[in-house]
């Protein structure tokens, strides 16, 4: 059955956009990855990628239309080997369900693409197609007996295609793909290297047949005590998998640097004493002094990519912010040449607006270096996973008063401890190094940084 | 000279090949229909239909001796069999028509006659002898259905020993009856006649009436036939039949003991064979086994291009699984997407006795055969309200669940108009869903349904009314 390209959802709150162009005409072969389109909304331009290998068999929505609610589908891909015939069959189903659902489902919808593309940080990272038990808008379809099986056997219902009318997932292929499994090699083949069957059009997140980690294999392996269990949404889902990626493909390494901060958080409360216009966190005081530092060492204002390393021109920090489920990363731009109380101004909005699921799409995906700070939960110090294609991300821990030496003699000073991770591949230690030392004399010089 | 080239033909006007070749048109395939008797085929007009309007009768002759329970008194109850069977008749016959119209409606193309399969996609078609076309296709579907078993030594004759037949069309109610065979069919004559007021013995081969019933509604039945007088043997075998003038006598053998027992008729239901000579499957890859032609699970036979649904094929022995397979075959041919092949356990299966009896999937020991950790559910009439309201407090419903998964694996009914109730299990049972979903359903009070409710809970230890 051919694959139902989606209209994708670029931003929480993104509910229609414009087919600005396409790239890829009917006929044409395209690969996973491959970029089909072009939307737009009126925040932005974003590409539509392929998620599964195939052939363009019928563009539904022409070049230039306007207004096309989300998960509408907008193209039909022909899995390796059907025939374009298959495209009959298919072609008349589609307008109905997937365009005419939104009306209805408005308030789930919005709520679950407002979760969706949180953890996106590349334009077109969504899934634009679905496996075919899902429907486009996240849902599901799976009769109840199919549902608690895969609960049973551990088995992710986005990896199994549905053979049930409108490709609901029935008994039958819950049979099929336990049996499947049974009769796969002994070693259970890693999700992300086994092959994808070319027909079957599994999500891009999941396995084709069972996890290697299901709930039962790991329940096990704690000695099955009870538990309860949180289901995965799809920015848990992004978090995963970026992140897992990130660590297995990027060569971190960890740099530490202790800063001392009393100068800096005597001139904050002297700062905040005088107006009520603003009122300047530890955290903004760290994010102008990354983002000078960069400036003063442009090297570590790096990405890395396959031709060249890439050194950017603006200082762009994204700030992690942690969410009831799952944490977002908004965007302070050109933040060395914002002055602390914009920073301060520009990052309480977008702490809220993350909080409340109202980010624009440009304001959280993106940026150049990233900064998580936990020392408000007392974390002294710890390292950070990168959020490609960023190069560094520093991780920021509690200001806290310690015994040091000074002179020779021992004295006490409220110390905060900065961890940089480095991509390797982009920012080498002696850059890594640099960079820590000018933001440990930023911070410890406050006043530099207000110039 | 009319069109004998087509996409597909099918041989057989029953359930099973009438409903193929209205969906084969459906589908957009040139399709012929060959029937050489009658539309909607045995089902229509001697089995499931003409029946229910005989029962139809002889529920309300009994209604009819129960006045005083609800009130009413009536003197000098008579009825006619000849009208009874009458109505019987014209029931069938509208019903028929029916069929013919919308075949027309559906632009089948009719050939009366009868098929034979001619060489690779040929079936030729004769009448009384005379070749009428020799139609084309690449489809052929065999659908011609089954007709009465007869053992030796118990043929039937038409006048004191009776198929079902003879038995639709009786001309008086005889004084007594022995049927032989205790399925669906002996025991739909057993339950009419006798509510007709004549003396009925019913004999069995295997142990139980109802055999392919959960062993529990068996019983039930069995119990309940019992109190309303009819005389069963189980275990038991007819030896021989010696007709008389005026009547039959059947030498009865159970446990090596033998008797004897005189009655006015006798009513042959031992079964059925397909219907497999003289259709041209000679010369063919189409294999036979026991009388049904063997297909696969899309309903190929061994020959390319012909195919096999219904009563021909194999149990169970039922209109709406014939008209289901005949769906998926054209389906399947049309390339039709999502086609699954038919699940056994879920077709429902309906017997039209007092009290009726209905059942889909599993039986109990069917299930724990099979290695199921089993949750079995049970819930009687006599605590619903709508049943009591009704006069009907017999009956029961029996739900069997798998433990592990809370798959419906199989429901069991028996009381007043099971047979109408059954369909809400078998929706659950094609819809997969497990009792968590059941539990939830709302069902409407006070109506016999919310037995069905019940019998889920009690599954589940969870049951209210009783």
């Amino acid at each position: 059955m051919p694959i139902e390209i989606l209209m994708p959802a670029l931003s929480p709150t993104m509910t229609e956009g414009n087919l600005a162009k396409w790239l890829k005409k009917e006929g044409d072969e395209v690969h996973s990855g491959d970029v089909l389109a072009e939307i737009e909304t009126d925040k932005a331009t974003m590409e539509v990628e392929a998620v599964d290998d195939g052939t363009i068999g019928k563009i539904l929505v022409p070049e230039g239309a306007q207004g096309i609610k989300v998960n509408a589908p907008i193209a039909l891909l022909l899995a390796e080997g059907e025939e374009a015939s298959a495209l009959r069959d298919v072609a008349p189903a589609s307008p109905e369900p997937p365009s005419a659902a939104p009306s209805q489902q408005e308030p789930q919808q919005e709520r679950e693409t407002s979760a969706l593309p949180a953890v996106t940080t590349g334009p077109a990272s969504l899934p634009a197609s679905a496996p075919s038990g899902e429907r486009g808008d996240g849902r599901i379809f799976a009769s109840p007996l199919a549902r608690r099986m895969a609960q049973h056997a551990g088995l992710d219902l986005a990896a199994i295609r549905g053979s049930g009318p409108q490709g609901r997932i029935v008994k039958a292929d819950i049979d099929a793909a336990l049996s499947a499994a049974r009769g796969a090699p002994a070693a259970p083949a890693p999700p992300a290297a086994a092959p994808r069957p070319a027909a079957a059009p599994s999500g891009p997140l999941v396995p084709p047949a069972a996890p290697a980690l299901s709930k039962e294999r790991v329940a096990a392996l704690a000695g099955n005590p009870p538990y309860t269990e949180r289901p995965l949404n799809a920015m848990r889902r992004v978090i995963a998998r970026r992140l897992t990626e990130s660590k297995q493909t990027v060569p971190h390494f960890y740099l530490t640097i202790d800063s001392e901060i009393d100068a800096l958080l005597k001139i904050r409360a002297e700062l905040n004493a005088k107006s009520e216009a603003y009122r300047i966190s530890v955290n903004d005081f760290v994010i102008r002094a990354a983002a000078l530092a960069l400036r003063q060492v442009p090297a570590a204002n790096a990405s890395w990519s396959d031709e060249a390393i890439l050194l950017w021109d603006s200082v762009d920090i994204a700030v992690a912010v942690a969410l009831d489920d799952g944490l977002i990363t908004p965007i302070v731009k050109a933040a060395d040449r914002k002055g602390l109380a914009a920073i301060a101004n520009e990052t309480k909005d977008l702490v809220e607006r993350a909080r409340a699921g109202k980010l624009k799409l440009e304001e959280f995906q993106g940026g150049t270096f990233s900064i998580s700070n936990l020392g408000m939960y007392g974390v002294r110090e710890f390292a950070a996973v990168i959020n490609p294609p960023h190069g560094g991300i520093l991780a920021v821990g509690a200001g806290q008063q310690r015994p040091v030496v000074k002179d020779g003699a021992l004295t006490v000073a409220t110390v905060m401890s900065c961890t940089l991770s480095c991509d390797h591949r982009a920012v080498d230690g002696a850059v890594g190094a640099q960079f820590l030392a000018a933001f440990k004399r930023l911070v410890e010089d406050p006043l530099t940084m207000l110039l | 000279m009319a069109e004998t080239s087509f996409d597909l033909i099918v041989l057989g006007g029953g359930p099973g090949g009438y409903v193929a070749a209205i969906r084969a048109a459906q589908l957009g395939m040139k399709t012929a229909l060959v029937e050489r008797e009658h539309f909607g085929g045995i089902c229509l007009n001697w089995g499931c239909i003409p029946t229910k309007a005989l029962l139809r009768s002889s529920e309300i002759h009994h209604l009819l001796h129960r006045l005083d329970e609800f009130g009413f008194s009536a003197k000098d109850i008579r009825f006619d069999a000849g009208k009874v069977v009458a109505r019987s008749r014209a029931v069938a016959k509208q019903l028929s028509n029916g069929v013919a119209y919308l075949l027309r409606k559906n632009q089948v193309a009719v050939f009366d006659g009868h098929g034979r399969l001619a060489g690779k996609g040929r079936l030729a078609v004769e009448k009384n002898g005379q070749p009428v076309a020799e139609l084309a296709a690449e489809h052929i579907v065999l659908a011609t259905g089954a007709r009465a078993r007869s053992l030796p030594g118990l043929e039937p004759d038409g006048d004191r020993v009776w198929t079902y037949k003879e038995a639709m069309v009786p001309t008086a109610i005889p004084q007594s009856l022995l049927v032989v065979g205790s399925g669906a069919i002996g025991i739909e004559f057993a339950s009419f006649y006798h509510d007709m007021g004549a003396e009925v013995t019913v004999v069995e081969v295997l142990d139980r009436v109802l055999p392919v019933e959960d062993e529990e509604i068996s019983a039930f039945a069995r119990k309940s036939f019992e109190k309303q007088g009819l005389r069963i043997h189980t275990g038991a075998t007819v030896a021989a039949l010696e007709r008389t003038d005026k009547s039959v006598t059947a030498r009865i053998e159970r446990g090596g003991q033998g008797s004897e027992l005189d009655v006015e008729r006798v009513i042959l239901a031992v079964g059925i064979v397909g219907n497999v000579e003289d259709i041209g499957l000679e010369n063919t890859g189409v294999a036979v086994e026991k009388s049904h032609v063997v297909v696969d699970q899309w309903l190929r036979t061994g020959e390319p291009g012909v195919y096999a649904i219904g009563d021909l094929v194999g149990p169970p022995w039922l209109a709406h699984k014939a008209s289901h397979e005949g769906v998926i075959c054209v389906e399947r041919i049309a390339g039709v997407n999502d086609v699954h092949p038919l699940d056994i356990r879920n077709i429902p299966a309906c017997t039209y006795c007092r009290p009726q009896v209905a059942s889909v999937g599993l039986t109990e020991k069917a299930a724990r055969d099979a290695g199921y950790e089993v949750k079995i559910g049970h819930f009687p009439f006599i605590g619903n309200g709508k049943a009591i309201a009704l006069g009907e407090p017999e009956g029961m419903i029996k739900t069997v669940f798998d433990g592990k998964t809370g798959e419906l694996l199989g429901a069991h009914m028996i009381g007043a108009e099971v047979t109408e109730l059954i369909q809400g299990y078998t929706i659950a049972k094609t819809l997969e869903t497990t009792e968590t979903d059941l539990i939830r359903t709302i069902f409407p009070h006070p109506t016999l349904s919310e037995t069905m409710h019940e019998a889920v809970l009690d599954a589940y230890g969870r049951v209210i009314h009783f």
